[in-house]
């Protein structure tokens, strides 16, 4: 009979036998592994790194073996998560699909569904891509207008999803539509997962105001979906949603632990760039502390990131914290680039060419980058919402039906 | 490093929570503050009730074994801190046990502890931390001089915003026996007998109805057995002393932060204007919505600011970091929410009626105590520069 401990053990020793030492190092920026039908490696260690945990089933470890997945219990795959982080393990691909759309898929796709999604899934060999925002849906997620119209056998899809990261690089997207415009907007919208390969499908890159960007605006034209990609009740696509975007909170979350943007530390750019202390005029003395007070409000981030992780562990319940995850760190960024771009001056001011430094052309892209964050994955507006209404549990008002 | 209470300290704050809303409750501090303004007693606080938190133990909880202590560390007193701070209650915890006990528990000879450790711990005694000379707090700006006469040392100068000064049976005096102001060397502190003369101690009546106090030392004169620690050296002691006590007082804004927010939102809720409750209002429920955000991450810093103390693992850098980023947000976190909760009481939230403005007061005085927000973001920047 293995205990936990026993799993622990075993576990420490398999990925230390495993895990191959610079799979154990910080991730420098572009080097993370997307599944997908082609995936790309940079080097042999990530190769195996990615083999050996796809084969052990621990791409998704708490899944059931029967689709694919590790089969771990609860227990097991927080022991598994602690092992990975003590020993600074890198995730061995970076799925959406796994962290989103499968547990979805668990818990309302049917049995035949089951088995012909997740297997893939489990083994890396599908990129997905999320299209839920449309143009004129946007925060009011529920106004979407893509249509699937019933066919027979199938569905025929048309409209238009808007920023769908990496729409252009994935295999298979898990959409909503609508599939009844005649009732409240709620009760008439449905989950779909469509082959990107499909014909009628058309994934444009979109352009920024900081430049390109892996978000796509993706057309739909008499695309023809089989009625067996329908994912849970017809027209019950809603519930769906708001379980999706709470994996989406926590995938997020994950996926933050280690695919940081490039990192800007404020303190040592506000060394190299204001004159020193002893020269210092009071302008610059008040910016310096500026940047210090900013550097103290990332840390109370960081150690509240560290404390959720701590509570959820000791099994308390984190869902007022990990409601202000998102709104604290999209907020803060932009506060930090403001910063950064004062402390820079003219050196922020940069577009392109030699007369710049790669890091301040990069910091000036991270600015503009940054308005995007208190926008995408629900504007921070609606982050309140959220907060004021499910946590604090303050009453509805005339404008109440928002972020809900 | 954890940033949760362990079962032990929830179980102490559980206790504290109970006993404190019995027995010291917000209405307690108001007759206290209404008693003291008719002329009541001077300590601002009830000698009855800190009795009592001795007994429970409390005033021993950071102290090692060796000195009377528990040994049951920073986050341990955080637990308590939190709830003084929900309850407004006062008493000389933090001056004569936390900051007072600490510096004699750092810096202290066997002789100095033996006097004192047992008497502090037991209730019997007060000693009173006396460094603040100008407006702002600063340790290493003191300026009160100590000479040395023969064998003795001869203090002159003032000290000001000495708290639970009024009543302490001794001071610890932070004093210059060398170096200049702004410098950390050349800083001695001395245990200063409350009968000392030329001593003289007088109340200075702060809105928190608390008991603070300005010295005048007019040449008083101690022997070298006055001196805790080694001339000149006293700055590495009694800013450790002052981390703990800025820790203990970030919970303490913490919990009356804490306390403040709950009353607010629940106002939030039953106030009716234009026929709903004001609560419905985006408006409103944005701003309270950032409260709570903020109010989480005073809460992670002030934790963190706790297990630093406790960390054997930390130099005394690392520490003060964690100590300045508690003081700083919890600061910050109780100057927002406690400005919103008068607002959005409306009318009554400028009323003495409500325990809203006790409390507006009361986080006033402990954000400037021990150093404001701008003293330790500055703090914070230069520590964590030094260690780049």
């Amino acid at each position: 009979m293995s205990t936990l401990e026993d799993f622990r053990r075993e576990t420490r020793a398999w990925l230390e036998a495993n895990c191959p030492p610079s799979m154990r190092t910080a991730m420098p920026d572009g080097e993370l592994v997307w599944g997908g039908r082609t995936v790309e490696f940079k080097n042999e260690d990530q190769r195996l790194w990615f083999e050996r945990m796809r084969d052990k089933g621990w791409f998704c470890p708490d899944w059931p073996a029967e689709y694919g997945g590790g089969g771990l219990t609860p227990e097991q795959n927080t022991v598994l998560e602690a092992e990975m982080r003590r020993l600074r393990c890198r995730p061995p691909q970076i799925n959406l699909g796994i962290w989103m759309l499968g547990p979805v898929v668990l818990e309302f796709g049917t049995e035949e569904q089951k088995r012909e999604l997740l297997p893939p899934m489990a083994r890396g060999e599908i990129r997905w891509c999320q299209g839920f925002s449309e143009p004129n849906a946007g925060s009011d997620l529920a106004s979407l207008k893509t249509s699937a119209v019933d066919a027979g056998d199938h569905f025929v899809v048309n409209g238009t999803k808007i920023w769908t990261s990496y729409g252009d690089k994935s295999d298979w997207m898990y959409m909503l539509v609508r599939t009844n415009p005649d009732v409240p907007k709620q009760q008439g919208i449905s989950l779909l997962v469509v082959d990107m390969a499909s014909p009628g499908i058309e994934a444009r890159p979109i352009d920024l105001i900081s430049g390109k960007s892996s978000f796509c605006q993706v057309f739909f034209d008499n695309v023809k979906v089989p009625k067996g990609q329908l994912i849970g009740p017809l027209n019950g696509g809603w519930t769906l949603a708001k379980a999706l975007l709470q994996h989406e909170r926590r995938a997020m979350s994950k996926f933050g632990e280690f695919a940081l943007p490039t990192h800007f530390d404020l303190l040592s750019i506000a060394g190299k760039y204001l004159p020193a202390q002893d020269v210092s005029s009071p302008a610059d003395i008040a910016l310096r502390q500026r940047a210090y007070a900013m550097a103290m409000d990332e840390m109370a981030y960081s150690l509240t990131a560290q404390r959720m992780g701590e509570e959820a562990r000791a099994r308390k319940n984190v869902s007022g914290l990990m409601s202000i995850m998102k709104l604290v760190h999209s907020e803060q960024e932009k506060d930090k680039f403001e910063v950064l771009a004062d402390v820079l001056g003219h050196r922020a001011l940069g577009w392109e060419g030699e007369a710049f430094e790669a890091q301040e052309l990069a910091m000036t892209k991270a600015w503009l980058g940054s308005f995007a964050q208190t926008i995408a994955g629900g504007s921070s507006e609606v982050q309140l919402n959220v907060i004021a209404k499910r946590v604090l549990e303050l009453p509805e008002g005339g404008a109440g039906k928002q972020g809900k | 490093m954890s940033l949760v209470y362990s079962e032990e300290q929830q179980l102490l704050a559980d206790t504290a929570a109970e006993f404190l809303m019995a027995k010291s409750p917000v209405a307690a501090q108001r007759k206290l503050r209404d008693e003291g303004m008719s002329g009541g007693t001077a300590d601002g606080f009830d000698a009855a009730l800190w009795r009592e938190m001795v007994d429970m133990g409390w005033s021993a909880i950071p102290f090692p074994e060796e000195l009377g202590g528990l040994a049951f560390g920073c986050k341990g007193l955080g637990a308590v801190f939190e709830q003084i701070g929900r309850n407004l209650s006062a008493s000389p915890l933090l001056s004569s046990i936390v900051l007072a006990g600490s510096v004699i528990e750092l810096a202290g000879s066997e002789a100095q502890q033996a006097e004192w450790m047992a008497a502090l711990i037991g209730g019997d005694k007060r000693i009173a931390l006396a460094v603040d000379e100008t407006p702002r707090h600063d340790p290493a700006a003191v300026a009160l001089r100590a000479e040395r006469a023969g064998d003795d040392y001869v203090l002159k100068g003032t000290k000001a915003f000495v708290a639970d000064g009024v009543g302490a049976d001794a001071f610890i005096v932070a004093a210059r026996t060398g170096g200049k102001p702004g410098e950390k060397g050349g800083i001695s502190l001395f245990i200063v007998p409350a009968d000392a003369p030329g001593l003289q101690v007088s109340a200075m009546k702060t809105l928190d109805s608390r008991n603070h106090a300005t010295l005048v030392l007019n040449d008083v004169r101690l022997g070298v057995a006055a001196l805790l620690g080694a001339e000149g050296e006293g700055f590495a002691a009694l800013d450790a002393a002052l981390d703990r006590g800025r820790v203990c007082l970030a919970a303490e804004m913490l919990g009356a932060t804490q306390s403040l927010f709950d009353t607010t939102v629940e106002y939030l809720k039953t106030r009716v204007q234009f026929d709903v409750p004001i609560g419905s209002f985006q408006a409103l429920q944005h701003r309270a919505a950032w409260c709570y955000a903020h109010l989480e991450l005073a809460r992670s810093t002030v934790m963190a600011g706790l297990a630093a103390m406790d960390d054997p693992a930390l130099d005394a850098a690392g520490r003060a970091r964690l100590a300045s980023l508690a003081k700083w947000k919890a600061g910050d976190a109780a100057h927002r929410i406690s400005r919103e909760a008068v607002q959005m009481h409306g009318g009554m939230g400028v009323t003495d009626e409500l325990d809203v403005g006790l409390y507006l007061k009361r986080i006033r005085v402990a954000q400037a105590s021990l150093g404001d927000g701008d003293f330790h973001c500055q703090r914070y920047g230069e520590v964590t520069a030094a260690e780049a």
